[in-house]
C-alpha cells in the first residue's frame, strides 16, 4: 500500500519548565604553534563535553582530549554502536553532555540520547518530533539534518518542517516548539541551531524554491521569536542599521537588497542560512553567510543580487548587522556562501590578528578581520577558474565572463562545480599544529546541451549539468591548510568527494570519513594515515572527541551515506540519469558499488 | 462562473463513468500524482490527469491508486523510480530520468492579458513588451528558466519582469495560479504562462481574459515554446510502456476530449474558437 497522505500532526508544546545545570568549567586553549583558536569561548571549552556540532563558538572542532594520539590511535576499536533506523544522508555530529550522548536523524528527526555510563550506551529516552511527511517532497537535496545543540539543560534542534524545538534532557519532553516557516512555502530547516547568549538561532533552507533567506533568534527560555533578519529587501528587514560599517565601498549604501535586483525579484531571492553561525564574546558578534541567489539562472536576476553569498557580523541581542561581505555577487553557478567561520588568532605580517576564516564554496580561502570585514588574504584552495581571484583592495571577485552559464550555450570543465571547492562540511583548526582541515570535493562541471524537463506541471528546456573529477581525477581530498601563510600544508587525495565533518585532536591526530565508510585517523602534522575502520555505509557525518564517565577519550562518528553527493544512493537516483540531482549523479555514479546506505552511530576508544 | 459549473458537471460525469471498482481483486494502477496543482492533479481527484488516470485504470480493469508527492525536483526519484507507484500521467516527452510514452497532447505557452486591455500581443519580438509589466513562471531549479524568461532576457527584456515560482504557495488549493490572478487583478499587465495552466484558469476567471499562443514556436537559439506532453514509466517497464501507449492511440477522442473540457490550449488538433 502506497498511499502518501499528507499529514498535518500538530506538535504539543509543552510548558515544562528547564532545569539548569551546573556550568561546565573552562578550560583554555594553550598555543604551541601556530595561531591559536580565539579566547571567545570561555562557557564551555570542557574537553569532557561536545555540547555543539562545532564543539566550540570559534568553531574549531578541536578536542584538547590527548590520551589518544599519533602513537597509539592504530588500537583504536569500537566500544560501542547504535542503528539511527534511518536510512537517509547522516549528517549531523552527535552531542556529549553530562554523562549523555545525543543523537538527532535526518527526516523524521528522531532525537535519541544514550547513556554514556552503561555498556552499549543504551537509549535513555527517545523523542519523535513527527515531522509532516510532505516535507520529504519539498527539500531540496536529501533530508539530513546537521546536529542538535545544548544548553542549559535542554536540548535544540530544528525539523525538516521547520520547527524549533527545546526538549528538557532529563526527561526528552518538549519544553517549547516554535513552528518558524511553512514547508508549503518551499521552506525546510536543516542546519544545527546555536545558542548565544540566551537566544536560539536558526535559519531557513530553501533557495530553489523562491524562498526568501532568514535567520530568527528565539529566546532561549520560551521560543519567542526576538528577532528576524532576511538575506533580501529593505535594510530595515535586514537588520541593517546605524551601527552597519561594511569595509568595502561595494557593500555600501542604501538598501542594496532591493536595488540590486530587477523589480521585485529579492522577494523570491533566496540567500537562506542553513549553515553555520560562530561567536566571537569579546567583539560580541554573530557570524554567518548566506547561500546563493533564487531562482538560479543568473540571466534574469541582473545585479549584485544582495545579501546573497555573502558574510554578516551581527549583534546576537539584536540582530543589528555590524558588517557584511558579499563573497560571490551575483551568482552564477550556486556557490551558496554558508560555510563555516573559524574564528581565531593568527600571526600575519608579525602581528596578532583576530580573524575568521572561512574556506568558501567559491574556491578561495578568505582571511578576514573579524572585527571589520576586511580581508587580509584568499588564496584559492581547490582548482578554480570561475574566477581569477579576489580584489584585496576592492574586495571584489574577479569572475571569469567565459563560465558563465547560459541556456543553450555549452561551457565546459567549470571549476569548481556548483558544490563549490567544498560545501557544508566543516573544517577543523589544531591550535597545535596551526593547521585547517578541510574536508572537500574536488569537481569540475559541464554545462551542455538541452533536454526536456518538467517541474510543477510545467515544461522546460532543462540545461545538462554534468560533474565530474577536476585535475589529478580523485573527486575529494582531506587538505591541511595553513591560515598564515595561505599555503597547503598536506593533502591526502581521496576517490569519492570528502563529505563528512573533520575533526583533530591534542594528540595531533585528525579524523574524518570518507563515502565508501572508511572512518580515518591522520597524523595532523604529516597527512600520513595511522588507523581506518571500514563502517557500514559511506560517512557524511561529523565526527567528535570525549570523555566518557570513565575518564578515557572517545571518538564518536554517525555513519550512513546520503546528502546532496550521495542523493543516487540515498534517494535511489537512476545512475543513468546523469543530470539528476543537479548534475552530482554523473560524478557518482559508481557510489552504489562501493556502499550501501543505513544510519549507525560508531563510538571509539583505545 | 458559467464555466465553472459547465466543468463541475464534466467531472461528475467522468467520476461516474469511471468510478470505483474497489471490489475487483485486479492489483491496483499505482499513479504518482501532485495532490495540489490543478488543473493537473489534485487529492480530490478534480484535474484532468486524475479523469486520464481512471481511463487508463479502466482499460487495465485495475482500481486507480495514489502515491501523492509534491511535483518538485525528486519527484520521479521518489515515487516512480522508488518502486512506490507506476505511472505518472503528465510529464515532457522524451525527459531523461523516465521513459515516456507517445505523446498525447502538445500545449504551447501563451500570452494572457485582461481582454479590457486590448493588447493582442502575439509574439516576443513585440516591441511593446519593452514597456509591460510582464510576469513570468520561474522553475529555480538546475540554472535554467521557463523557454519564456530566456527569451525575454535575450530580447534585454528584464527588468519589468515580474517572477512568479511555479511551486506558488502550496497552502492554497491550486498554488500554481498565482500568476492568472496577477494579470486579474493588475498587478501585471501580461503574463506568458504554460497552456494548460492559463486555459484551465482563464475560462473560469470573473475578468474575461485573452489566452494567445506565444510566437514564434521556437526561438533561433533553438528553445521551444511549445512541448509535447506524455505519460512516464520506469525504463525497465518494457510491457507496461507498451500497454500504455496502445491505450493512448486507442482512447485518444476520449483523451481530447478530457482536454478540451479543461481548456488546454493545444497546437497538435485543430481547436474551436478561441478564449
Amino acid at each position: 500500500m502506497s498511499l502518501r497522505r499528507f499529514v498535518t500532526i500538530g506538535l504539543a508544546a509543552s510548558t515544562v519548565s528547564c532545569k539548569s545545570e551546573p556550568k561546565t568549567p573552562a578550560v583554555v586553549l594553550s598555543a604551541r604553534t601556530g595561531g591559536t583558536a580565539a579566547s571567545v569561548d570561555t562557557t564551555v571549552n570542557d574537553d569532557g563535553q561536545w555540547v555543539r556540532p562545532a564543539k566550540d563558538y570559534a568553531s574549531t572542532r578541536f578536542s584538547g582530549l590527548s590520551e589518544i594520539n599519533t602513537g597509539n590511535v592504530k588500537s583504536l576499536r569500537v566500544v560501542a554502536t547504535f542503528s539511527t533506523g534511518v536510512v537517509r544522508g547522516h549528517e549531523a555530529a552527535p552531542v556529549v553532555a553530562g554523562n549523555t550522548m545525543y543523537i538527532v536523524t535526518p527526516y523524521p528527526n528522531t532525537v535519541y540520547a544514550l547513556d554514556l555510563t552503561k555498556p552499549g550506551l543504551p537509549a535513555k529516552w527517545k523523542y519523535d518530533p513527527k515531522p509532516e511527511a510532505a516535507s520529504q517532497g519539498v527539500a531540496c537535496c536529501d533530508v539530513v539534518n546537521r546536529g542538535a545543540v545544548f544548553d542549559q539543560g535542554k536540548l535544540f534542534f530544528n525539523t525538516l518542517d521547520d520547527h524549533t524545538i527545546a526538549l528538557d534532557v532529563a526527561t526528552g519532553k518538549p519544553v517549547w516548539d516554535t513552528k518558524l516557516g511553512d514547508i508549503n512555502t518551499g521552506e525546510t530547516i536543516t542546519m544545527a541551531p546555536l545558542v548565544v547568549k540566551g537566544k536560539v538561532l536558526v535559519g531557513n533552507s530553501g533557495g530553489e524554491m523562491g524562498v526568501r533567506g532568514w535567520l530568527k533568534a528565539l529566546d532561549e527560555g520560551s521560543g519567542k521569536v526576538v528577532w528576524t533578519a532576511y538575506a533580501t529587501g529593505p535594510d530595515s528587514s535586514i537588520l541593517i542599521g546605524p551601527e552597519f560599517k561594511p569595509f568595502y565601498a561595494s557593500d555600501r549604501g542604501k538598501d542594496l537588497g532591493v536595488s540590486s535586483w530587477p523589480s521585485d525579484m529579492w522577494k523570491i531571492g533566496g540567500g537562506t542560512m542553513w549553515g553555520w553561525i560562530a561567536y566571537d564574546s569579546t567583539l560580541d558578534l554573530i557570524y554567518h553567510g548566506t547561500a546563493n541567489p533564487g531562482p538560479w539562472n543568473n540571466d534574469v536576476r541582473p545585479g549584485d543580487n544582495k545579501w546573497t553569498s555573502a558574510i554578516f557580523a551581527r549583534r546576537p541581542e539584536t540582530g543589528a548587522a555590524v558588517w557584511a561581505y558579499q563573497l560571490t555577487p551575483h551568482d552564477s553557478h550556486d556557490y551558496d556562501g554558508i560555510n563555516e567561520q573559524i574564528l581565531i588568532d593568527l600571526p600575519i605580517n608579525g602581528q596578532t590578528r583576530k580573524v575568521l576564516v572561512r574556506p568558501d564554496r567559491n574556491g578561495y580561502m578568505y582571511v578576514m578581520d573579524r572585527a571589520t570585514g576586511e580581508i587580509l588574504s584568499a588564496e584559492a584552495y581547490g582548482t578554480v577558474n570561475s574566477s581569477s581571484g579576489v580584489d584585496l583592495k576592492t574586495g571584489l571577485l574577479r569572475v571569469n565572463t567565459d563560465k558563465i552559464p547560459s541556456v543553450g550555450k555549452v561551457v565546459r570543465d567549470i571549476c569548481p562545480a556548483a558544490p563549490g571547492a567544498k560545501d557544508w562540511q566543516p573544517s577543523a583548526y589544531s591550535p597545535r599544529t596551526g593547521l585547517l582541515y578541510v574536508p572537500r570535493q574536488n569537481l569540475c562541471m559541464d554545462e551542455e546541451g538541452l533536454s526536456a524537463n518538467y517541474i510543477a506541471g510545467t515544461p522546460y528546456v532543462g540545461m545538462n549539468v554534468k560533474m565530474h573529477a577536476g585535475p589529478g581525477g580523485n573527486r575529494g581530498v582531506f587538505q591541511a591548510w595553513n591560515p598564515a601563510t595561505g599555503r597547503e600544508a598536506w593533502s591526502i587525495k581521496e576517490d569519492l568527494p570528502v563529505w563528512s565533518g573533520a575533526l583533530v585532536t591534542a594528540g595531533d591526530v585528525a579524523f574524518y570519513g570518507t563515502m565508501e565508510g572508511w572512518f580515518k585517523a591522520v597524523d595532523a602534522r604529516t597527512g600520513t594515515l595511522l588507523w581506518q575502520f571500514k563502517t557500514g555505509s559511506g560517512i557524511i557525518g561529523q565526527p567528535i572527541s570525549y570523555r566518557g564517565p570513565d575518564g578515557h577519550q572517545y571518538i564518536a562518528v554517525l555513519s550512513g551515506v546520503g546528502g546532496w553527493a550521495g542523493a543516487i544512493l540515498a534517494g535511489v537516483v537512476d545512475p543513468r540519469d546523469s543530470s539528476t540531482a543537479l548534475g552530482f549523479v554523473n560524478a557518482m555514479r559508481d557510489l552504489p558499488d562501493k556502499t550501501t546506505k543505513g544510519g549507525m552511530l560508531y563510538v571509539f576508544s583505545l | 462562473m458559467r464555466h465553472a459549473s459547465s466543468l463541475a458537471i464534466a467531472v461528475l460525469g467522468f467520476a461516474g463513468v469511471f468510478g470505483m471498482k474497489s471490489e475487483q481483486a485486479d492489483p491496483p494502477l499505482r499513479v504518482c500524482a501532485d495532490p495540489n496543482n490543478l488543473p493537473y492533479s489534485n487529492a480530490a481527484g478534480e484535474g484532468f490527469e486524475n479523469h486520464i488516470a481512471q481511463m487508463i485504470g479502466a482499460e487495465l480493469h485495475r482500481p486507480v491508486e495514489y502515491t501523492w508527492w509534491a511535483q518538485r525536483r525528486g519527484f520521479v526519484r521518489n515515487t516512480l523510480n522508488a518502486g512506490t507507484c507506476d505511472l505518472v500521467v503528465g510529464t515532457a516527452s522524451g525527459m531523461e530520468m523516465l521513459a515516456t510514452s507517445r505523446p498525447y497532447y502538445r500545449s504551447t505557452y501563451v500570452f494572457v492579458s485582461r481582454r479590457d486591455r486590448h493588447l493582442d500581443v502575439r509574439s516576443f519580438d513585440d516591441r511593446r513588451l519593452r514597456a509591460l509589466k510582464i510576469g513570468v513562471q520561474l522553475v529555480g531549479d538546475d540554472g535554467v528558466n521557463t523557454p519564456p524568461v530566456h527569451a525575454l532576457t535575450n530580447r534585454g527584456i528584464v527588468r519589468n519582469i515580474v517572477g512568479f515560482t511555479v511551486y506558488g504557495d502550496y497552502r492554497r488549493p491550486h498554488p500554481a495560479s498565482e500568476i492568472m490572478d496577477a494579470v486579474v487583478d493588475r498587478r501585471v499587465d501580461i503574463a506568458v504562462v504554460w497552456g494548460p495552466l492559463a486555459g484551465y484558469f482563464a475560462r473560469s476567471s470573473a475578468v474575461p481574459l485573452d489566452v494567445v499562443p506565444v510566437s514564434p514556436q521556437m526561438d533561433p537559439s533553438h528553445l521551444p515554446f511549445v512541448f509535447d506532453i506524455a505519460m512516464g514509466v520506469r525504463r525497465r517497464d518494457k510491457a507496461f510502456h507498451a500497454q500504455i501507449d496502445s491505450i493512448i492511440a486507442r482512447r485518444k477522442p476520449a483523451i481530447d476530449s478530457v482536454l478540451a473540457s479543461y481548456g488546454v490550449p493545444r497546437v497538435d488538433v485543430r481547436q474551436a474558437g478561441g478564449s
